[in-house]
């Protein structure tokens, strides 16, 4: 037992980036146990997408054509099976809304202790897991005391695998009980469509749990338009209904990438900057100078937005 | 019916603060509801409101301290509250999914719930796969991320969204009895009422350890070894001075950037 398998994964037509990246953390693993490289990609177009797994250091994939889209009764199956079959020691799954949907229930089934949203590793002696805890303000080493372990990976942190391996590329033959499906899958919707277009404005003033109150929402608005700019949020804003759905930037909202990205009262949570953090310029507004915002802000103000972003839109005047 | 929802109390760290062993000082930290499940205590109160006959449990993990928040939940409408210690475990943040879906799971099979609700994740730890691992463990069905539910008794089904990436939502029917972990944004979370604060403190709330619900737990094979502040990476040119030099200083880089011209 010294083999490492990664769950590849798709979604409408298309293998997800942190497919790639796992493929780099599963070799990281491999290197450490001495074992070899498996990946699995079920439902879907699995011919084309085995094929696009196939990258350097990848000894071998395993495609299961069951259906079209992720479906976790399918996906637990079916990863269950695949793991014992060449008795893993290590089993990798992206940490995204798909994976938490099924990885907790093999680990389950696989008697497998979990560590969640690794951003990195260290082996030698066993594994260790470095993950993030109290909402990004520290991080914390996660022994692992067990020969084996399922880890979800974040998206993002390791780079994506390149180039193209000699892995075989074999259908399993998964044994699927369709008897133990009890959820369907209906279907798709896309949400956050509205007049405005987020992601093609040039500057945004972004707004985030900082504003406090509904009633202080002006302030932004008022600044946007002096600078002729567009209003966009980070979550928590969006959830409490003050600003609609189009305008979330983030993981679950939309990618941005303007030319400056003006962030006020926003802490930086890795959910958030995954959706800005292509845009050009950065600048934060913000009271606590340790907050992660300033780990990605080319520029910043560490001070009231209440006093500075008035003052911000006078200057423009506003 | 009945709907077990599942609250837990959080920690949230002050901006500064130190770090003592593997946890960060207590003084530095303040405890709280988790927002993920006050958006799932809030949903299944929703659900007892528009359907009859529904009793809303609260189960929550942890020393007599965390009554307070579980009150909250009860004068938000859940009707009753069950809370799970054992002394050993003062001190240790369980980390391991599958120990806590195991105390859950002594729950579920004594209450036999039809709908168990559960946050996403617990704000401080955000391990996020507590939820689907007791639907295991229980042999319910379950989804994770769910940010639209309608039920339907008649037919046993829970027609919901799922909350994927980049603005796309799944649709999916799950067949009950199942876990279904909450998103926050599914509703909107109501403040109690002072009848609620008042009603609550007459609640039942049972406490309980592991052995009365059969549940004993192994030693957990995960760890927290080590606890450190990440180094800040911050490159981040800050514009010094009052709130008017500040923005003038600012104003000046954006119009140089031909913003607002």
């Amino acid at each position: 037992m010294s083999d490492v398998l990664v769950v590849a994964e798709h979604r409408r037509g298309e293998l997800r980036d942190v497919s790639y990246e796992l493929l780099t953390a599963g070799r990281e693993l491999a290197d450490s146990t001495g074992g070899n490289l498996h990946a699995t990609i079920i439902s879907g177009d699995v011919d084309e997408y085995g094929e696009d797994l196939n990258r350097e250091g990848v000894d071998a994939v395993h495609t299961v054509d069951h259906g079209e889209e992720f479906n976790h009764g399918v996906c637990t199956q079916a990863v269950e099976q695949i793991a014992n079959e060449i008795d893993a020691q290590y089993v990798l799954a992206g940490n995204t809304v798909n994976g938490m949907d099924f990885y907790p229930a093999v680990a389950e089934r696989l008697d497998m202790p979990l560590v969640t949203d690794a951003i990195a590793f260290e082996t030698g002696d066993g594994l260790s897991v470095i993950r993030e805890l109290y909402s990004g303000k520290t991080e914390g080493t996660i022994d692992v005391d067990s020969e084996t372990a399922f880890v979800s990976v974040r998206p993002g942190e390791w780079p994506a695998a390149e180039g193209t391996g000699d892995a075989a590329v074999e259908a399993f033959d998964a044994d699927i009980d369709e008897e133990a499906l009890n959820t369907t899958v209906n279907g798709y919707e896309e949400v956050g469509s509205g007049d405005v277009d987020i992601s093609e404005a040039d500057v945004l003033v972004s707004i985030g749990r900082g504003i406090e109150e509904e009633d202080n929402l002006p302030l932004v608005h008022d600044l946007a338009d002096a600078l002729g700019a567009t209003v966009s949020a980070s979550r928590p804003i969006v959830d409490n209904g003050w600003l609609g759905q189009e305008r979330q930037v983030g993981q679950s909202g939309k990618k941005v990438t303007p030319d400056i990205y003006i962030a006020i009262g926003i802490s930086g949570a890795v959910q958030h900057v995954a959706g800005m953090k292509g845009a050009d310029t950065i600048i934060t507004i913000n009271n606590d100078p340790s907050a992660p915002i300033y780990d990605i802000a080319d520029y910043g103000i560490v001070g009231d937005l209440f006093d500075v972003v008035p003052a911000l839109t006078e200057e423009f005047g506003g | 019916m009945k709907i077990l929802v599942t609250v837990t109390e959080v920690a949230d760290a002050d901006d500064e603060f130190e770090i003592s062993g593997t946890s960060i000082a207590d003084q530095y930290l303040t405890y709280d509801l988790n927002e993920w499940d006050d958006y799932a205590i809030e949903e299944a109160v929703q659900i007892s409101e528009e359907h009859d006959d529904i009793e809303v449990v609260t189960i929550t993990f942890g020393a007599e301290r965390v009554e307070e928040t579980i009150r909250t939940a009860l004068a938000k409408g859940a009707d009753r509250a069950i809370r799970v210690w054992d002394d050993s475990f003062e001190g240790q943040t369980v980390l391991d999914p599958s120990q806590k879906a195991r105390l859950l799971a002594g729950v579920v099979e004594e209450e036999d719930p039809d709908l168990v609700l559960s946050g996403v994740q617990s704000g401080d730890v955000s391990i996020g796969a507590t939820g689907v691992a007791l639907a295991e463990q229980v042999g319910y069905e379950w989804a994770a991320v769910v940010n639209q539910l309608d039920l339907d008794r008649d037919s046993g089904n829970a027609a919901i969204h799922r909350e994927l990436e980049g603005g796309v939502e799944e649709l999916t029917d799950v067949e009950l009895p199942a876990v279904l972990t909450i998103q926050t944004g599914i509703n909107e979370p109501r403040y109690a009422s002072l009848r609620g604060i008042r009603q609550a403190q007459s609640k039942p709330l049972d406490v309980m350890s592991p052995e009365d619900i059969g549940v004993e737990l192994e030693e957990s094979a995960i760890e927290l070894t080590e606890l450190v502040e990440p180094e800040s990476e911050s490159n981040t040119e800050l514009f010094e001075g009052s709130a008017e030099d500040t923005a003038g200083q600012l104003a000046e880089f954006l119009r140089e950037r031909g913003v607002g011209a």
